[in-house]
């Protein structure tokens, strides 16, 4: 393994150059990263190509192995792919549930087998995958699910409703926790993978209050699956759907993908309300609170470098991952509300001419972000965790 | 809850039922899914306007029954509970008050009558930016005639009569009438989050006429509708409170109702403090323009800036409680936000109203 800013690492970052500039279309410099499916427009010819160069590559997921298809790198070389990719102005187009939460988990308590027939789809980018947990009547109490999955000798066969489940509608497969056993609560619970495209599926849209329809209700009536993608053991499913919410949890807490990040506050603020004769923000009440946003967001930066060098040496997230969430969602939350109050009411466009297209996404982001603090673990349940596997405090909650 | 008159008690009884009755939430989402021009539903404010509530702080010899601010805000505060989208505030009261205050008898004349039976329609163009800033104004007169700008006019889209604050020959600001269908008016829908009426102005030489009062007149109008929002922000976050206090005695997780949870309890304790200590607040604002009392622009900014945070505080806390239902459009969780952040910029956010309230108090 390479080592910090060691001989071998400064060959690799030649070779990391030399191969992103080979390969990566000018013409994507410094473009978005069109992986999010919501606008499903179609990818252009550069896009395709550069997607189908990182897939090959392994780079999209470069610390996953190289036998299935991963980068194979420490994770200092990653690093470096990743400062280059940057410096190229250049995206990762490999994402989504299945490299963020189902592939760690996969490569962790998924067989052989299991392993070599999804993790390539990931890291390609070629099957897309949705994450099938919260139920109607399962929400915080994820593990009251009831969605029955039954023996039917050589397959299993699936009755029940999943409801938020994002992405559902683009979905080829979904990781589901499913229940195998009526008589126990998280013991009955198994983790299997289903097949999307099957008649037995059915999504319906929900709309967000921000006006799109990131998640469906999803509904099994006779679904099928493999006896082969039962993942762990029968009745087994708890401990895996779990650690892979530590997966989600640790994503969501890099601040990477959530709602509300942006140019500056202050200069924002100093363009919408002005400054004082010192050049300072002409509303002084409005400035002491983007300072305290700031320091928070600085903190939060600071503490999550200092996780970062204390689990040198240490695999996958731990439960202080929860601290990392509340902290990052709720900082940003309130970004969000300070970038609307300094927009004023063009801050609260939400069609038209009249609000410019930074405006226009500022009030939705606003609002698509309030689900950052319900799912992967809402605030309150982050904050339980906290008081009870970390501060030691009882635990009164009727958890049978 | 003020201690009401008997006629006070009828009036806010009558509102009540006709609200829930006639103006539930689902009325708003119907007018907001129908993409109502107006931002309102024009036969409902015809039946609030039979009814008499345009009229209620406009005196009897004009058509109104003169009863006063607190007698309107308490019509508001139910009208807000459901989040009914109507003229009422912007004509009712800001239009209507500006033109009491300083209106000639020639322009009471005119106007009052109209707005009180609701055939006529009056709106208040005071702000220039998406902040409220009364004190900066472009817009001047000469000669009678108007030339500006005005941003965010409630129900400008509808007014017959827009109220509009302008600089006199004298470089003086005060307050002018000018009517809607003016030549030199030109409105632009505006559609905001909360999907009420609203337009920006521009006026290019309209007809003018003066009222009253100056600057002084300005200040008075602007602290009247600033207590008439904050009554109907008060029904607003009380029916959000009580939406989601209902959903914390019905929703079950862990084989209990979420209600259970302390966490949950001390911050459903917590917004009914601040609901009672706003709505102690807006009565007394709405109290004090009633007895005209020296101390209405530093009671309306204490009641603005507390009713603010209070609505601010339950609207969150509504989305979060409801899990995820309260991220869907399907729920009424999202209008209840929507709603509290357009009504908190209105005629000045929590940070212009402690601003102002610490400079009446010299600090
Ligand atoms: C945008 C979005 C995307 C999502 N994507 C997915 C997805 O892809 N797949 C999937 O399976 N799910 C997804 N979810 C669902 C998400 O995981 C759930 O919404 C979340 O677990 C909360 O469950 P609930 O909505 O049923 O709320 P509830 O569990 O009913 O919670 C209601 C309120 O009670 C609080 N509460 C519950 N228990 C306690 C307690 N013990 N102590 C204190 N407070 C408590 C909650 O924090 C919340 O404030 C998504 C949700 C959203 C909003």
């Amino acid at each position: 393994m390479a080592d910090f800013g060691g001989g071998d690492l400064d060959a690799f970052r030649a070779e990391a150059r030399a191969w992103i500039e080979a390969n990566f279309p000018a013409e994507l410099k410094n473009k978005p990263n069109p992986m999010m499916r919501e606008e499903a427009v179609e990818p252009s010819p550069a896009q395709q190509a550069w997607k189908k160069a990182m897939g090959d590559k392994g780079w999209g997921v470069p610390t996953w192995p190289a036998q299935y298809g991963g980068g194979g790198l420490s994770p200092a070389e990653a690093r470096v792919v990743q400062q280059e990719l940057g410096r190229a102005g250049a995206y990762n187009p490999i994402g989504g549930m299945g490299v963020m939460m189902f592939g760690p988990t996969l490569l962790e308590y998924g067989t052989e087998a299991q392993k070599q027939e999804h993790i390539p789809g990931i890291v390609k980018g070629e099957v897309w995958w949705c994450q099938g947990y919260s139920e109607p009547g399962a929400g915080s109490d994820l593990a009251a699910l009831q969605t029955r999955c039954e023996d039917k000798g050589d397959h299993f066969l699936i009755n029940g409703q999943k409801i938020w489940t994002s992405g559902a509608q683009y979905a080829d497969m979904c990781f589901c926790l499913v229940r195998t056993d009526t008589t126990k609560k998280h013991e009955g619970i198994s983790f299997v993978l289903i097949d999307m495209h099957q008649p037995g599926v059915e999504v319906r849209p929900i709309k967000l209050i921000n006006g799109t329809s990131p998640f469906c209700e999803t509904f099994f009536t006779d679904a099928r699956a493999e006896k082969k993608n039962l993942v762990g053991p029968l009745n087994g499913g708890w401990t895996i759907g779990k650690r892979l919410l530590q997966h989600e949890r640790s994503g969501l807490s890099g601040g990477g993908g959530m709602f509300g990040m942006g140019r500056s506050l202050d200069n924002m603020a100093k363009e919408y309300v002005g400054v004082d004769e010192a050049g300072r923000i002409a509303d002084s009440d409005l400035r002491s609170r983007i300072i305290q946003n700031d320091m928070d967001w600085r903190a939060f930066q600071q503490t999550a470098m200092r996780a970062m060098a204390e689990a040198k040496g240490n695999s996958g997230p731990s439960a202080a991952t929860s601290i990392m969430k509340n902290a990052a969602t709720s900082t940003l939350q309130t970004r969000a509300e300070l970038t609307v109050e300094i927009m004023g009411a063009q801050g609260l466009g939400w069609t038209g001419d009249e609000f410019s297209k930074e405006e226009k996404e500022a009030v939705r982001s606003w609002l698509g972000g309030k689900a950052t603090t319900i799912y992967g673990g809402s605030q309150e349940v982050q904050s339980n965790i906290i008081s009870k596997r970390i501060l030691g405090l009882p635990d009164l909650t009727q958890n049978h | 809850m003020a201690v009401l008159s008997e006629e006070q008690s009828m009036l806010r009884d009558a509102a009540k039922s006709w609200v829930q009755e006639k103006s539930p939430v689902s009325a708003f989402r119907k007018m907001r899914d129908s993409g109502a021009e107006l931002g309102y539903d024009v036969a409902a404010w015809n039946e609030m306007a039979e009814m008499g509530w345009a009229g209620v702080i406009i005196p009897e010899e004009y058509g109104g029954s003169n009863f006063g601010y607190l007698s309107l805000g308490l019509i508001l505060e139910e009208l807000g509970r459901t989040l009914t989208a109507s003229p009422l505030l912007a004509s009712g009261l800001a239009a209507a008050s500006a033109l009491v205050l300083g209106g000639s008898d020639a322009q009471k004349s005119e106007w009052l009558p109209k707005i009180a039976e609701g055939t006529a329609v009056g709106a208040l163009a005071v702000d220039e930016g998406p902040h409220h800033n009364p004190s900066k104004v472009e817009a001047s007169v000469k000669g009678g005639k108007l030339t500006g700008k005005k941003a965010f006019v409630l129900e400008g889209m509808a007014a017959d009569v827009l109220v509009v604050s302008a600089k006199g020959e004298d470089g003086k600001v005060g307050l002018y009438l000018v009517k809607g269908d003016d030549a030199g008016v030109k409105r632009t829908r505006l559609h905001l989050a909360d999907s009420r009426g609203a337009a920006n102005i521009e006026f290019n030489g309209a007809a003018a006429e003066a009222l009253s009062g100056g600057a002084d007149l300005l200040e008075k109008v602007l602290d009247r509708a600033r207590a008439g929002i904050a009554a109907e922000m008060l029904g607003s976050a009380n029916q959000a409170f009580e939406t989601t206090l209902e959903y914390l005695k019905t929703r079950v997780q862990f084989g209990q109702v979420i209600g259970s949870f302390q966490a949950l309890q001390h911050r459903a304790a917590k917004m009914f403090t601040d609901l009672e200590l706003a709505r102690s607040t807006v009565e007394a604002a709405l109290a004090a323009i009633d007895a005209d009392s020296p101390d209405v622009p530093e009671l309306v900014s204490l009641a603005k800036a507390k009713m603010g945070d209070t609505f601010h505080l339950v609207s969150n806390e509504m989305v979060q409680m409801h899990g995820g239902i309260g991220m869907t459009d399907a729920h009424d969780a999202g209008f209840y936000l929507k709603r509290a952040r357009a009504a908190e910029a209105a005629f000045g956010n929590q940070a212009f109203h402690r601003d102002r309230y610490a400079r009446i108090q010299g600090y």
